[in-house]
């Protein structure tokens, strides 16, 4: 988890968490460029129609933007990448900037995560993570859930030692 | 008793606006995923809003489902809603 140590935001991560961060940021880098699909739901969410009652106006609009706001997401994702090993574990010390790239990136992956979960708002993500572990305690949505957990509360770290120290 | 005093009312003259020049309005929705104090964040940090302000919009839009965050031109409002989706902010565009 991020603390606050000077100007910059500072974390210890262990190896693990370093390939589990490498791997959602690359997958989000995967969802914007090859693996690009309008209809997918994660993409619906992370480009939302700015004028729902109006395709045409939202398509006519998507034409000037989608591109600027896709290659924004591949570059905050690739502030993550970009200061983490290929392997092992690191402290990483971000500068106001790149603490901020991070938490739209991590924001970016908890949404993709998110909507493929089927989080909801009335939804108390332990007990959700212990009826998982009842039904299965290998299955993949367990796994999924810890993570979407964990993202979450890496990202609320940063925030507070973002804000807190500034 | 007496009775209340009656102010006379003038008659506002109503024009009607042309439809081009109504305001248009930046709407945040409310979603599952984001964090409160990320959502109270990024209206502080685009807008410059003050902090008891941007929490009072995001409470909107976590107990009503939506809040109106900007409002002016079309042009402006579509830059708004871009930037919310950098982001992650769930933002549409409306003339109300």
């Amino acid at each position: 988890m991020f603390r606050r140590n000077g100007t910059r935001c500072t974390a210890q991560f262990s190896g693990d968490e370093v390939k589990v961060l490498r791997q959602v940021a690359g997958e989000v880098v995967a969802l914007l460029t090859e693996g690009f699909d309008r209809d997918d739901p994660v993409v619906e969410r992370l480009f939302p129609d700015v004028y729902p009652d109006d395709p045409a106006s939202t398509a006519e609009l998507r034409q000037y933007t989608e591109g600027e706001l896709k290659t924004g997401k591949i570059d905050q994702a690739g502030a993550i990448l970009a200061v983490l090993p290929s392997s092992g574990g690191t402290e990483v010390a971000l500068d106001e900037e790149a603490a901020e790239a991070w938490l739209r990136a991590l924001n970016d992956v908890r949404l993709a995560l998110g909507t493929r979960l089927g989080v909801r708002d009335d939804m108390d993500l332990e007990e959700e993570l212990d009826e998982a572990v009842l039904k299965d305690p290998t299955s993949a949505r367990v796994g999924q859930l810890s993570l979407y957990a964990y993202l979450g509360l890496l990202q609320e770290s940063l925030l507070e030692a973002l804000i807190n120290g500034g | 008793m007496t009775a209340p005093q009656t102010v006379p009312v003038e008659t506002p003259d109503i024009q009607e606006v042309p439809e081009r020049d109504r305001a248009w309005v930046t709407i945040v929705w409310n979603d599952p995923v984001n964090l409160m104090t990320y959502v109270t964040w990024v209206f502080q940090k685009l807008f410059g809003y003050s902090k008891d302000k941007a929490e009072k919009l995001m409470l909107d839009v976590h107990h009503k489902g939506k809040a109106t965050v900007t409002s002016g031109s079309r042009e402006r409002m579509e830059h708004d809603a871009s930037r919310l989706h950098q982001y992650g902010l769930w933002a549409t565009v409306d003339q109300p």
